[in-house]
C-alpha cells in the first residue's frame, strides 16, 4: 500500500524551569493510503505531542522538535519553511481537536469560518467557497445547511459542532486528518454517530486518518491498525486484530485488562498499578519496568530490541528475547 | 431590537431623574447663595434678587419648577451672566469640550490597543517591556501633571506646539495627548492580557490548524474577542475623559464647558451648575448605552433582545 506519512525517529522536547521535558522519544511510524491507524497510550504518553509536531503546531518555544523527520509525500515537514508549511496545513494535511465547545471561534459564523479555509488554499471566489461549504455540511449531516452556514457555534449542540469542526477539516479535502480525542468530550450516543461518521467519510474520500485516542472501545470500533505508545515511545503496534487477539507487551495487555466488559460479568477490572515515568529523566531501560509484573534485570539496564513477529505487528520487550522465551517455556 | 431599546429609554429617563433630583437638593445644601459676596447688599435688594429668581419660594417648588424647565430643555438663564442663558453656554463650551474628548478617545483607543496587541504578540520580548513600561509611567502620572510638564518641554524649551488656548489643529496635540495617555495606558494593558488569553485559546489553534497566516489570525480570530473587555471598560473611560477635561481646559485656556462647571459651582451659580451637570450625565449615560449596543455587535453570544417566540 502506498504510504502517505512518514514519521522516523521523531524526537519532541520542551523546555521548562525544571528542566528538558522529552515528551516524544523516537517514534516511528507509517501512516497508508485510506487506512485509520490508531494512536493508544495514557495521558501524557506523548500521542497529542506528536501530532501535533506533525503539523508543527506545538506551541514553539518551549517546545521544539529536537530530532526525526515527517516524510509527507517525500517531503520532510520538519526542515520546509513555515510558509510553505501553512499552504500544507489545512489543505493536505487537517486536524480536529478534541474538544468542539472551544475549537470554534465564537464571534464568527460557522459559515465564515469554514470559507475562509478554502479561500486560504484553494484562492476560490467566495460563492465558490460558500457552494463547496454547504456541500461539506451536508455530508457530514448538518440539516438545513443554507440557514445553519449562518449561524455562530453558541448555537449548535456539542455533537453537531463537532460535525462543523470535521467539516472544517475536509473542506480542503486533505490526504492526512489527524483527529485528537475527537469523540472524549462527546456522550456515547453521539460518540457512536461521529464515528459512523469518520467511516462514512472515510469510504467516500479515501483519507488516511490517525485517531489519538485512549478509548479502546473507540479503536476497536475504527482502526486498521494501532500503535501503543507508552513513555514518549511506540512499544507495540499492529494490526487491530494483533493488538486485541494478540498483545505481546504487558503495557497493552494491561490496557486491554483495564477496559470494562460486558461479558466477564462479576470479573473485577485489572487496573496497572503505579505511574508513569518522569520525562525529564526517562529511565535508560524500559520505561514499563516499575509497574511490569514481568520485569526481568535486563529491562531496567537497557532498551528493548525491535521484535518483527509479523510484517505488522512488533513489539518492544525482553520477553520476546529468544532467552526469556524459553524461560517461559521452561516455567510452563 | 427595538423593545431593548425602548427598555433602556426609559431606563436611562429614570436615572437621568434621579441624577437631576439628587444634584438639585445636594446643591441647595452647601451653605451660601448666589449673592452672597464680599461687598454686603441691603436686605431689600438681597429678597427682590431672591424672589425674582424664585429662590424666596419652599424647595419643593423650586423643584418642581426647575423639573419643568428641564422637560423643555430650557436651562434658564445665569444668575451670574444674566446676558448668556444656560443654553448658550452649553452651545458655545460643548462643541469645544466634544472636540476634545472624541479626538482623545480615538486616541487612547487606537493607540492602546495597538500597543496592547503588539505586547501580547512579543510576549516577554523586549516591546512586551518597552509597551509595559509606557503603560505603567501613563496610568502613574496624573494628567495635570503630564500636561504642564509638555507644556515646559514641547512648547516653551523647544517651541513646537502652541502654549494654550484652541485654534488650530497644532493647538489640540499637547491637551490630547496629556488626556489621552492615560486611558491608552489602561486600554493596553487590558488589551494585551485578553489578547495573552485569548491566544491560547483552542480556536486560536484550530485556525492555525487551517494553515492561517498570524495576521489574518490575530484580526480575524483574535482581536475582536481580545476587544470584548476593552469595549466594557470603554464607557467608564469616556466617563473619565469628559471629566478630566476641566482640568486640562483650565490648564490650556481651552473654552470648553469645563470652566463654565468649575466657575458655576464657586460662584453658586444654581442653574449653570444645574445645567451642565445634567448635561455631563446625559452624554454618560448615552454613551454607557453604546457600548451596551456595541458589545451585543462584537460578541453574538449577548442577545440584546428575547427571541422570537420565546
Amino acid at each position: 500500500m502506498e504510504k502517505v506519512l512518514e514519521v522516523k525517529d521523531l524526537h519532541v522536547t520542551f523546555s521548562t524551569y525544571g528542566g528538558e521535558v522529552k515528551a516524544v522519544r523516537g517514534v516511528t511510524f507509517d501512516l497508508h493510503r485510506g487506512e485509520t491507524l490508531a494512536i493508544v497510550g495514557e495521558s501524557g504518553c506523548g500521542k497529542s505531542v506528536t501530532s501535533q509536531s506533525i503539523m508543527r503546531l506545538i506551541p514553539s518555544p518551549p517546545g521544539r522538535i529536537a530530532s526525526g523527520s515527517v516524510l509527507f509525500k517525500g517531503k520532510d515537514l520538519t526542515k520546509i519553511k513555515e510558509r510553505e508549511m501553512r499552504t500544507i496545513r489545512g489543505s493536505d494535511i487537517s486536524m480536529i481537536f478534541q474538544d468542539p465547545m472551544t475549537a470554534l471561534n465564537p464571534t464568527l459564523t460557522v459559515g465564515k469560518q469554514l470559507v475562509e479555509g478554502i479561500i486560504q488554499h484553494n484562492g476560490s471566489t467566495q460563492q465558490a467557497a460558500k457552494k463547496k461549504a454547504l456541500e461539506m455540511l451536508t455530508l457530514v449531516g448538518i440539516p438545513d445547511p443554507e440557514i445553519r452556514f449562518k449561524n455562530y457555534p453558541h448555537e449548535f449542540s456539542g455533537g453537531m459542532r463537532q460535525r462543523i469542526v470535521i467539516a472544517m477539516a475536509l473542506v480542503c479535502e486533505p490526504e492526512v486528518l489527524i483527529a485528537d480525542e475527537p469523540t472524549t468530550a462527546l456522550d456515547v450516543t453521539i460518540q457512536a454517530q461521529i464515528l459512523d461518521l469518520f467511516k462514512d467519510i472515510q469510504k467516500k474520500t479515501n483519507v488516511s486518518i490517525i485517531l489519538i485516542t485512549h478509548d479502546l472501545g473507540v479503536v476497536a470500533q475504527v482502526a486498521d491498525r494501532v500503535a501503543v505508545m507508552y513513555a514518549g515511545k511506540i512499544v507495540e503496534a499492529g494490526t487491530r486484530r494483533d493488538i486485541f487477539y494478540k498483545p505481546q507487551h504487558p503495557y497493552t495487555k494491561g490496557l486491554l485488562q483495564s477496559v470494562p466488559r460486558l461479558d466477564l460479568d462479576g470479573a473485577d477490572l485489572i487496573p496497572i498499578i503505579g505511574s508513569p515515568p518522569d520525562l525529564f529523566s526517562p529511565p535508560v531501560g524500559c520505561p514499563f519496568t516499575a509497574r511490569c509484573d514481568y520485569a526481568m534485570e535486563v529491562c531496567d539496564r537497557a532498551y528493548p530490541f525491535k521484535t518483527h513477529l509479523t510484517n505488522e505487528h512488533h513489539v518492544d520487550c525482553w520477553l520476546q528475547d529468544e532467552r526469556a522465551q524459553k524461560m517461559l517455556a521452561s516455567i510452563k | 431590537m427595538f423593545q431593548y431599546i425602548m427598555k433602556r429609554l426609559i431606563a436611562m429617563v429614570i436615572t437621568l431623574w434621579f441624577i437631576i433630583t439628587l444634584t438639585f437638593f445636594l446643591m441647595h445644601s452647601i451653605p451660601g447663595s448666589p449673592f452672597n459676596e464680599e461687598r454686603a447688599t441691603s436686605e431689600a435688594v438681597q429678597r427682590n434678587l431672591e424672589s425674582f429668581y424664585n429662590l424666596d419660594k419652599p424647595l419643593y417648588v423650586q423643584y418642581g419648577s426647575y423639573l419643568k424647565s428641564v422637560v423643555t430643555l430650557d436651562f434658564g438663564p445665569s444668575i451670574k451672566k444674566p446676558s448668556q442663558s444656560v443654553n448658550d453656554m452649553l452651545g458655545r463650551g460643548f462643541p469645544v469640550s466634544f472636540e476634545l474628548g472624541i479626538v482623545t478617545l480615538l486616541v487612547a483607543v487606537f493607540s492602546g490597543i495597538t500597543l496592547g496587541v503588539i505586547a501580547a504578540l512579543r510576549h516577554n520580548g523586549f516591546l512586551d517591556y518597552f509597551a509595559m513600561s509606557i503603560a505603567v509611567l501613563g496610568i502613574s502620572i496624573p494628567n495635570f501633571v503630564l500636561a504642564t510638564f509638555l507644556i515646559q518641554q514641547l512648547a516653551v524649551k523647544v517651541e513646537i506646539f502652541p502654549v494654550a488656548t484652541w485654534s488650530s489643529p497644532m493647538h489640540m496635540v499637547l491637551p490630547t495627548l496629556a488626556l489621552a495617555t492615560g486611558p491608552m495606558a489602561i486600554i493596553a494593558r487590558l488589551t494585551r492580557s485578553s489578547m495573552l488569553e485569548v491566544l491560547t485559546q483552542d480556536y486560536i489553534r484550530t485556525a492555525r490548524a487551517k494553515g492561517l497566516s498570524p495576521v489574518k489570525i490575530v484580526f480575524r480570530h483574535a482581536l475582536r474577542n481580545a476587544l470584548l473587555p476593552v469595549v466594557t471598560v470603554l464607557g467608564t473611560l469616556a466617563a473619565s475623559i469628559l471629566t478630566g477635561t476641566f482640568v486640562i481646559e483650565k490648564i490650556f485656556a481651552i473654552p470648553g464647558m469645563g470652566k463654565y462647571f468649575v466657575e458655576s459651582i464657586n460662584t453658586r451659580d444654581y442653574p449653570v451648575i444645574m445645567g451642565t451637570t445634567v448635561f455631563y450625565s446625559a452624554i454618560l449615560i448615552i454613551m454607557l448605552f453604546l457600548v451596551d449596543i456595541a458589545y451585543g455587535i462584537l460578541d453574538p453570544r449577548i442577545k440584546l433582545h428575547k427571541k422570537e417566540g420565546s
